[in-house]
């Protein structure tokens, strides 16, 4: 087997070393009812890597892959270009094959390279400081909502969600929910062109730890979120902003900066790919620094060491379960750090001007979109503001065209009956992304097949 | 003809008197090879960027009125210094890739390439989530045959594929337990876990509701069985027991703990951590096994990454399994396999999932490559990653015991993992000074000062993919240092000297955090 190193010689050498007389002695103290007589049953024997990699290709084979249809999916995950030095560096086996950087001395390159994500993240949002990376945004944003609970010392258990929050995210903190007691105020989504952000400002109350805004939100529109924090903030709760498409914030103005007191999301779109979900990468980060002993997950932080020379380590861990146990704040341990490293590769070759000149590149071509579809019979584009992506109203089951589009290579885009299952007034909605991968021929192939289709 | 290496001398044997780093300083302050490098916002530029895109062509916009106007602040750089900074900042870290990573409890094994190969096939990296199931039947049968194989494996029922990291699975497992409990109306508030558990055990129960209570253990190391029994009753509502501990020992009573906590209406969690001891020969379902998380970046090999991402599946029992979260995979009577969620549940027969965990299905990067793993060492491939793992630990155990105090070594064999303590050490010298200095000998430190149970804990854990040559180094390397802490070395205590940093104030960056970089200029 080619990953097992030991040959028959070796292993009786060694079990003369220990002095056993095979290997099952030292499985003496697995009781003999455990014990498998033999090989597990069901599962082939060890297989080359020629014929493991063509069973996986065969399987593969079955997947319409995005670079293969006209693609406008997003919905929380988005499809950009990854630069091919970032694959390449990830896949360094110094970074590929390290553990969590509890060694200092000989982690500083995974150290220093959360500092800088940490410091990208920040800044991104707007806000002071971002931990080391959570799973995914969904999980990031429950652990806001904790951490909000946290801020709160449990003496407020109201959590307001946004109508626009994407319907995983609101699933899983409900579910969460349930088991700490938090009470979770969700609403449906509403059909209009701008969110409603004073019926959202109207739920929140005196017994409000949080109010969790998406921006943009699931329907591709831009909240209010200065005029949501500073209502927030005026009955003492705090303002929880989710991004779930980072590039956004090369074209607007951060969470941070709008004052959102925690801004969570999801850092797929920069360097990590779509990989069907995951792995992704959970984005943290709080604005004010007085909260920092409350955030959940690692932290990187700069020090000396006994040369005098800078470096860095994970700190605050008294947060954390290996040192707190049952009052950590989170039972998080190992996060997304090679995600962490693709996210930051990516910004680093974006730097600033790349990240706007992306960001413009998908808004342009997101208004190129949109003018085109308004103009195909039957097709109402839904949003007055956007950035990448917008919802369109079809005269007819949008989830049932996105079914028929796809036998002719097309994805057109994520049906808002797939994201909300029964809402029957939600069922001609289709979210429709468009980033720089998607070309001007693509809408066109979108926007003909829709005629056709709705003819 | 003239002999080039006269001296005999050959990599791995020592030099006497001879120290590579003496010398006179540097210009740079690099040596050599050893490359300092200067953060990316102390040679970047907000100007600069590696990638091609067009010019913004100004004009009207559909932001709302939301669009930026102030800088961001994110330097750039080109492709080349990119490529460069990051490739500096690889060597300075330890790697697996460079050599045995004995971290106990961690399964630091090989990384098999190809596995990293079949993750980019387009038809896995480059497909969304929420395509149309229909063009993604190949994505949704890669979930449903890894499931299939985890129950084979451990003999289960069920699996919740979604979670994503280890303590995401146990939190899973521990939510199943509590539905289950909740839907007998049976509201039940301790979890017991022995003192020995990883952190995230007791953290994870704290988390799910429950009040967190030690299991006492007996003096060779594993559960106290009566004082266990005698624990139980109408208040537990199960325990997080750890299976091989993490001792680096198999809990001989398992099935009877197992039957114990039945019996007093509880349920039994196990933490899947050690399964890498056990796969392929035990099968945790005939312990009497409820739930218990795997993690496919221990035992199934997919890369740790420097801290994630991870994937955290958890097999169910019969009794556990209905209230597993959604989403799912599941094979109809015709072989097609569907995705069950929230909407669909009721034809699959699941209506008593507990929630979501997370968006979307899981971590399938990490499915693809732990399906590739399993398939590749197949039946007797997995049965022999357990063997050699557990051999490879006895070695280690005992070619060491004579130099170093092994708590547990007279009680029999280990399992995958030799434990030590700092019985021995020169006043004044700890575990952390030795694992410093290890290293100095170019390995990465064991686990230290874990399980909590044991004085200065070492805990080694080879893993099966280390050969006879790598270990016989090791120990060589161990058995040095070891004697020179129970010597009384004091170089020790300021050790390492020959990594790219000295030991880092850790005091420091807790007391005054400083988590993100200002630019002094700023300031």
């Amino acid at each position: 087997m080619r990953y097992l190193p030991l040959t028959d010689t070796d292993r009786s050498a060694m079990l003369d070393v220990i002095g056993a007389p095979d290997i099952d002695a030292l499985f003496a103290d697995v009781p003999e009812h455990a014990r498998l007589s033999g090989p597990i049953e069901g599962l082939p024997m060890h297989a080359s890597e020629m014929a493991v990699e063509k069973h996986m290709r065969r399987l593969s084979k079955k997947n319409l892959a995005a670079a293969d249809a006209a693609f406008f999916l997003g919905a929380g995950a988005y499809r950009h270009h990854v630069p091919a030095s970032v694959d390449h560096i990830i896949q360094r086996g110094e970074f590929l094959t390290a553990y969590t950087p509890y060694q200092p001395e000989i982690a500083q390159g995974t150290l220093q390279m959360l500092f800088e994500f940490q410091t990208q993240v920040a800044r991104l949002y707007g806000c002071a400081v971002a931990n080391a990376s959570m799973y995914d945004g969904s999980t990031a944003c429950w652990e806001a909502v904790a951490m909000a609970g946290r801020v709160a010392r449990g003496k407020k258990r109201k959590v307001v969600l946004s109508g626009a929050l994407h319907p995983h995210y609101a699933e899983v903190v409900k579910t969460m929910a349930k088991f700490t007691e938090d009470e979770i105020a969700g609403a449906p989504p509403s059909l209009t062109a701008k969110p409603d952000d004073d019926g959202l400002i109207a739920r929140i109350d005196d017994e409000t730890s949080c109010v969790v805004v998406q921006y943009p939100d699931i329907l591709g529109r831009l909240p209010d979120l200065a005029k949501i924090a500073a209502a927030a903030h005026d009955k003492g709760a705090l303002l929880i902003a989710v991004n779930t498409e980072p590039v956004a914030l090369g074209a607007v103005t951060s969470p941070g900066e709008l004052g959102a007191d925690i801004v969570v999301g999801e850092g797929q779109a920069i360097g990590v790919g779509l990989q069907f979900g995951g792995p992704y990468l959970g984005l943290f980060a709080v604005r004010d620094e007085k909260h920092v002993r409350m955030m959940p997950g690692r932290l990187c932080g700069e020090t000396v060491d006994a040369g005098g020379k800078r470096g860095f380590v994970l700190t605050l861990s008294t947060r954390e379960q290996h040192i707190r146990r049952e009052k950590a704040t989170s039972n998080i341990c190992t996060n997304s750090g090679l995600c962490a490293l693709a996210f930051s590769v990516h910004m680093t070759l974006l730097g600033e001007k790349g990240l706007r000149r992306l960001a413009m590149e998908n808004h342009r071509l997101a208004c190129l979109a949109a003018d085109r579809l308004a103009k195909v019979p039957g097709v109402k584009v839904l949003n007055e503001s956007f950035f990448n992506e917008f919802t369109v109203l079809l005269d007819g089951d949008a989830r049932m065209i996105v079914r028929d589009l796809t036998k002719r290579d097309i994805l057109a885009g994520v049906s808002l009956g797939r994201l909300f299952p029964g809402n029957e007034g939600l069922a001609n909605g289709l979210l429709v992304a468009v980033t720089e991968t998607t070309t001007e021929e693509d809408i066109e192939t979108l926007a003909s097949a829709l005629e056709e289709v709705l003819a | 003809m003239s002999t080039p290496n006269q001296s005999g001398w050959k990599p791995g044997t020592p030099v006497e008197g001879h120290n590579a780093m003496s010398g006179p300083d540097t210009a740079t302050g690099n040596r050599a090879l050893m490359l300092e490098e200067p953060l990316l916002f102390e040679i970047g530029h907000v100007g600069t960027t590696g990638v091609d895109l067009p010019e913004p062509q100004g004009g009207t916009n559909r932001l709302g009125g939301f669009e930026r106007s102030e800088e961001i602040g994110l330097p750039g750089l080109s492709e080349p210094e990119t490529v460069r900074h990051y490739t500096r900042l690889s060597r300075q870290n330890y790697a697996i890739d460079l050599g045995l990573f004995p971290l106990g409890s961690c399964t630091m094994k090989h990384n098999p390439r190809l596995n990293e190969k079949i993750a980019r096939m387009p038809g896995f990296a480059d497909v969304h989530p929420l395509q149309p199931v229909d063009s993604v039947r190949g994505a949704l049968e890669v979930i449903n045959e890894l499931a299939f194989w985890l129950i084979d494996l451990t003999g289960m029922h069920g699996v919740a594929m979604s979670p994503k990291a280890g303590a995401h699975g146990e939190l899973c497992g521990i939510l199943c337990i509590r539905a289950a409990l909740e839907a007998r109306g049976d509201a039940r508030e301790v979890i017991l876990v022995p003192e020995s558990a990883h952190g995230t055990n007791p953290a994870t129960a704290a988390f799910a509701g429950y009040k967190v209570e030690d299991i006492p253990a007996t003096p060779e190391g594993r559960v106290d069985l009566e004082a266990l029994k005698a624990r139980l009753g109408p208040d537990v509502a199960g325990v997080m027991i750890t299976n091989p501990n993490t001792c680096g020992l198999f809990e001989r009573d398992m099935k009877a703990i197992s039957d114990a906590v039945h019996a007093a209406g509880g349920f039994v969690y196990c933490d899947g951590a050690n399964f890498n001891a056990i796969v392929g020969k035990v099968r945790p379902g005939d312990l009497g096994v409820d739930a218990m998380h795997i993690n496919l970046h221990k035992t199934f090999s997919t890369p740790h990454g420097g801290g994630g991402p991870g994937s955290g599946p958890v097999v169910l029992s019969e009794a556990l399994a209905p209230y597993g979260p959604l989403p799912f995979t599941a094979r109809d009577a015709d072989g097609v396999v569907h995705l069950v969620e929230e909407e669909n549940a009721a034809e699959f027969e699941h209506t008593r999932a507990f929630g979501r965990m997370t968006a979307f299905h899981g971590q399938m990067g990490m499915f693809t490559r732990a399906l590739a793993y399993i398939l590749s060492h197949g039946a007797d491939g997995l049965k022999q990653v357990a063997e050699d793992a557990v051999l490879n630990a006895n070695y280690v155990l005992r070619s060491l015991e004579d130099v170093l105090d092994a708590p547990f070594g007279p009680s029999g064999p280990c399992m995958h993992e030799a434990l030590f303590s700092d019985k021995g050490f020169a006043e004044g010298l700890s575990t952390l000074d030795l694992a410093k200095a290890m290293i100095d000998e170019g390995y990465h430190p064991m686990t230290m000062y874990f399980p909590l149970v044991v004085h200065g804990a070492m805990l080694v854990e080879p893993t099966e993919t280390e050969s006879k040559a790598a270990l016989d180094q090791f120990i060589m390397a161990l058995r040095s240092v070891a004697e020179r802490a129970k010597a009384g070395d004091e170089s020790l205590r300021t050790a390492p000297h020959y990594a790219p940093r000295r030991r880092l104030d850790e005091t420091q960056a807790a007391r005054k955090p400083v988590l993100a970089w200002n630019d002094p200029d700023m300031a």
